[in-house]
């Protein structure tokens, strides 16, 4: 059963996002833009090596994945909750979770797991700080 | 506390910093000719993690060396080479060194160096590594796993206001600031508009003050170097003016000198400006006729040489 939703995930979400199959999808709040598709796997933003075009440091034929997730954030009708979180920090990529099914792993919560010194920073506490 | 720190979270001083020259063969023999130019100009000096994505000695390598050298480091650390693990370990053995200042960034990609072939990492990103630094100062590994004493940790992080999408990238200085990051060396911008909207974007984003904005300018002896930048380092733009400038010039190698002058007071008179990073790919006089210029006056306490020029093997070198 897991691995049919898998399937029939990849089949609806690769040809029209160009799904990567993370398993934790986050294209909401990328103005429908799928990270995975950068060649750094970025998933916080464009890199400081964006071109005076706008395209990718790494395929020069190709348009910054984050300057489309930016542009569609600004124009496209999508959810202001949705907008708001494009500023973010997500965490880094759970590696297990590669090949398995984005919409389980949502309905599971599972796709929010993050390791427990990721969790405990939260903005909060980094910003009290610590002085040793 | 380290002096950078010191001066950054507690004085309205002006910080200077640069970049270590790579390492290679005579590793220490070499370190010890760099060190000894860059004694008593600068509040940190990056140690830099294959540059360009070229392997040269190590980061922490470069930086305890610097340490036993009288400077204090700053321990770059990308995301192209190395997955998490990794990071963190590098992160604690420098530590375990005395290395206090730390500076996170996503990094060249594998092709754009000699390796191309190689796998290339970013386990992590760039915000997400400041966010597991600031995990460790915490006292905390990214699993939980408790560190005591946590060690000592100043985290800055890097931005470049020269790229696209250039509304975006104050953005992601709040994002970088919320992660921890305290300082932010810039990429070097050739475009003045764009170092100036940038900063007053810091500034109206009330993060002046916040996060000391300190943007680089790069020593160079002449039009190659800057037509290399444009040319074949993604995310850098030179106008053609400005390497029209140097190239027309009766003595190129002076008017880039006055070039990178006028570079160097234009980003210091920004908003949110606290210091300024050097690269210097000359390897002559003008680096103490820099900081001269910019009103430093030498702390030393060495009998360190000021007049060694050093063969570098870096491709940039002019």
């Amino acid at each position: 059963m897991t691995t049919f939703i898998a399937t029939i995930e990849h089949v609806v979400k690769g040809p029209v996002w160009g799904c990567q199959d993370c398993g934790q999808c986050v294209l909401h709040s990328t103005g429908m833009t799928c990270p995975m598709n950068c060649p750094k796997t970025l998933r916080n933003g464009p890199c400081g090596g964006v071109r005076e075009n706008g395209h990718c440091e790494v395929k020069p034929e190709m348009k910054c994945v984050w300057l489309k997730a930016y542009d569609r954030t600004q124009d496209w009708p999508l959810p202001a909750t949705w907008k708001a979180e494009y500023n973010h920090l997500r965490p880094p990529v759970d590696n297990r979770l590669k090949g398995t099914s984005s919409w389980k792993n949502f309905f599971t919560k599972r796709d929010r797991w993050t390791p427990t010194g990721w969790k405990n920073s939260t903005d909060e506490s980094v910003a009290q700080g610590v002085d040793h | 506390m380290s002096t950078l720190e010191h001066k950054l979270m507690n004085t309205t001083e002006t910080v200077f910093t640069a970049e270590f020259h790579t390492l290679d063969g005579n590793g220490l023999e070499k370190a010890k000719k760099y060190a000894d130019r860059f004694q008593g100009w600068f509040d940190g000096v990056n140690a830099t993690d294959n540059t360009a994505a070229h392997a040269h000695v190590s980061n922490v390598a470069s930086a305890i060396a610097m340490k036993q050298l009288g400077l204090e480091p700053i321990l770059q650390v990308v995301c192209r080479d190395k997955n998490r693990l990794a990071q963190q370990a590098d992160i604690m053995g420098a530590s375990m060194f005395g290395v206090e200042n730390f500076v996170a960034l996503t990094g060249d990609d594998v092709t754009a160096g000699d390796e191309p072939e190689a796998r290339r990492v970013f386990d992590t990103d760039g915000p997400q590594l400041v966010r597991l630094m600031s995990t460790i100062k915490r006292g905390e590994y990214m699993s939980g796993r408790k560190i005591d004493p946590a060690p000592h940790m100043f985290i800055g992080a890097v931005e470049n206001p020269g790229a696209p999408p250039f509304e975006y990238r104050v953005q992601r200085v709040a994002k970088k600031y919320a992660a921890g990051a305290k300082f932010l060396q810039l990429q070097i911008c050739y475009h003045q508009d764009r170092l100036e909207k940038f900063c007053a974007g810091v500034r109206d984003a009330g993060l002046a003050g916040k996060i000391a904005i300190i943007p680089t300018v790069v020593l160079v002896k002449g039009p190659r170097p800057l037509n290399f930048m444009h040319n074949s380092v993604p995310g850098i733009d030179v106008p053609a003016d400005q390497i029209a400038r140097v190239e027309k010039a009766t003595d190129p190698a002076e008017e880039a000198y006055l070039q990178t002058l006028e570079f160097a007071q234009h980003a210091l008179a920004q908003p949110a400006v606290r210091g300024l990073h050097i690269t210097d790919f000359r390897n002559d006089d003008t680096l103490e006729r820099l900081m001269t210029d910019l009103g430093r006056v030498r702390e030393i306490t060495t009998n360190s040489s000021t007049t060694n020029e050093v063969k570098d093997d870096h491709a940039y070198s002019a």
